[in-house]
């Protein structure tokens, strides 16, 4: 008999007060666990994404120019002294410090022309990494593969009445339409995409460039220096970075952060006070209990030390179980929360150590004043009868 | 020299304008290995004056010296060690654990012993055994009658073989046959050698001691 067996035994023997007890403080853990967990999932989810599909860096010639444009609509513009992009050159964004955040490099040739009475902007791709950088196109038909195959944006081959296994005629060349893209509410809609070698010698610009799409894998990496690193390496380029609508979502993923850490404070705050509340109700409850401890000769330390003894069991295990259900629920949470289905869960120690210890912390904090309390009971008056 | 020496002790309680006195300068003297019984109505100032000897109850004046120790001198915690190491508690409702077996309830008084669990086991098991409840030394307090309750009560309070054995009203919540054992019981433990106090306003336990002391309105008769 040691004064831990005293605690373990109350706990044993009341079952009832000590799950009350643990689930109180189990579901502050759990929420903490739940929220910080979905956030940093999404946060995850939505990095990877931006990884994944779409540009953030955007390389175009270095011009003089303004644009003149006004709400989506282009009023031409107004450029001299413009510079070209020599497709070599991409090869020297592979040479940047960080090229290892370089997912892929997508460069594009742009021209002008006119198909069977319409004009139209043929955009030349080099296809693989075009399809590998926009995830989001769905190809109604087959994706390019030989050199006189072509893709249509859903307009185009709307305006230009064809389908998928259809021949046009380009520049007197003829093309097969392998594809016809699904509606993408962008610019793609009116293009149409051929391979870039091709488009570049029906436009006579071989070996040259209009732009070029860069997608850098930017979990943490310093896209801003990374910018800084291609331009220095093509000076003749104008090398920028397209953060706003990532940045947005992280914006309001951060907004969401901030509402979820609130939520779990509150959640903390109601799960402290109810540790608070059933611990000093369970030493007004065991007053002659007390009485008798002070009585037999055990120190007021003595007193402490059981009723913070019986406080950390039950947080320990409320902060264990409060984080296997707090994973939990985030787990089942995820799928709806997350924009991707394949978001995956961040298993993170530090959460997993943080929430049983922030468990033992409030569940010791609040228990601090009933131990105080019961410790300052006077035996006399704890006994009444004597 | 006396085991127990009670000079001139006072006890007051203040309850609103109103000042009470438990106790209005009593003066005992215990010799070790005596059996005392102190007696008196409700509200004489009995179960105050054991409160005063057991170290739990700070007089207003007078001195309480027991085994050559000045109890209410002695600093901070250590009247609690006083307590644990020299003094053994039976109390009127047995106030046992509930959540403990009669043999951890016995080993309650060595939980803040430096001692093996093993060796504990054995006291308490001994203990148990004097009080002749050897064979329910798991049965929780509400698997035990009134009698094997106060029985679990007096080997707690001489688990630790305590120069005194303080008991308040011990047959206070039990049938006359019970009584007569729990009584037997005390003076089976005094003929040992264990120097007993006993509380009571029952006259017939004052023939199971050697010396009785009446109380009434907190002075000696």
């Amino acid at each position: 008999m040691k004064l831990h067996t005293i605690s373990i035994n109350n706990l044993k023997r009341r079952k009832a007060k000590m799950a009350f007890l643990t689930i109180g403080l189990m579901v502050g853990i759990a929420t903490i666990v739940t929220l910080v967990t979905l956030t940093r999932s999404m946060s995850n989810d939505i990095e990877r994404k931006m990884d994944e599909f779409g540009a953030n860096i955007l390389v175009t010639p270095q011009h003089n120019g303004l644009a003149m444009n006004y709400g989506g609509i282009s009023l031409g513009g107004v450029t001299f002294d413009q510079r070209e992009i020599r497709e070599e050159d991409l090869a020297k964004i592979k040479t940047i410090t960080n090229h290892k955040n370089i997912s892929a490099v997508s460069p594009k040739v742009l021209g002008g022309i006119k198909i069977n009475g319409h004009d139209v902007l043929l955009v030349g791709v080099n296809f693989e990494s075009e399809l590998k950088m926009k995830q989001w196109w769905k190809v109604f038909g087959n994706e390019p593969k030989a050199e006189h195959d072509i893709l249509l944006g859903s307009d185009a081959s709307r305006v230009l009445n064809v389908s998928p296994g259809e021949s046009l005629n380009i520049m007197g060349e003829t093309f097969k339409v392998s594809g016809v893209l699904d509606q993408t509410g962008s610019q793609d809609d009116a293009l149409v995409f051929a391979s870039l070698s091709k488009v570049q010698k029906l436009l006579g610009k071989e070996g040259k460039i209009s732009m070029a799409e860069v997608a850098a894998l930017c979990s943490g990496c310093p896209i801003g220096d990374m910018v800084t690193q291609i331009a220095e390496k093509i000076p003749d380029a104008k090398v920028s970075a397209i953060q706003q609508v990532v940045e947005g979502r992280l914006k309001a993923l951060d907004q969401f952060k901030r509402f979820s850490y609130a939520m779990a404070g509150v959640v903390v705050f109601i799960g402290s006070l109810i540790v608070f509340v059933t611990m000093m109700g369970s030493v007004n409850e065991r007053t002659t209990e007390i009485g008798v401890f002070r009585a037999i000769g055990f120190r007021k330390s003595h007193i402490m030390r059981i009723i913070l003894f019986e406080a950390a069991i039950v947080s320990l295990l409320a902060g264990i179980l409060g984080y296997a259900a707090g994973m939990g629920g985030a787990k089942l949470a995820l799928p709806f929360m997350a924009e991707s289905r394949d978001a995956h869960l961040v298993w993170d120690t530090t959460v997993a150590f943080g929430s049983i210890g922030l468990a033992l912390t409030l569940g010791l904090l609040a228990s601090l004043y009933p131990a105080l309390h019961a410790s300052r009971m006077d035996p006399t008056e704890a006994l009444r009868a004597l | 020299m006396a085991l127990i020496e009670i000079k001139n002790v006072k006890k007051q309680y203040t309850s609103g304008d109103d000042v009470v006195e438990a106790l209005r300068g009593v003066d005992i003297s215990i010799d070790a290995g005596e059996f005392i019984t102190i007696m008196g109505q409700s509200g004489s100032g009995k179960s105050t004056l054991l409160s005063v000897m057991g170290g739990m109850n700070h007089p207003t004046s007078g001195e309480v010296e027991m085994a050559g120790v000045q109890l209410y001198h002695l600093p901070g915690e250590k009247l609690a060690d006083f307590r644990a190491q020299n003094l053994g508690f039976v109390f009127q409702s047995f106030h046992l654990i509930s959540y403990l077996t009669a043999l951890e309830n016995v080993m309650l008084p060595l939980a803040i012993v430096k001692m093996g669990t093993p060796a504990k086991r054995s006291a308490a098991r001994q203990a148990l055994e004097r009080v002749g409840l050897g064979g329910k030394l798991d049965r929780l307090p509400n698997q035990l009658s009134g009698g094997e309750q106060e029985r679990v009560a007096i080997a707690r309070a001489i688990v630790n073989n305590p120069h005194i054995l303080l008991a308040d009203e011990p047959t206070g919540n039990l049938d006359s046959k019970t009584s007569e054992e729990v009584m037997t019981l005390f003076r089976e433990l005094n003929d040992a050698g264990q120097t007993v106090v006993m509380v009571t306003h029952n006259p017939e336990n004052g023939s199971y001691s050697d010396r009785t002391i009446s109380l009434k309105d907190g002075i000696i008769l």
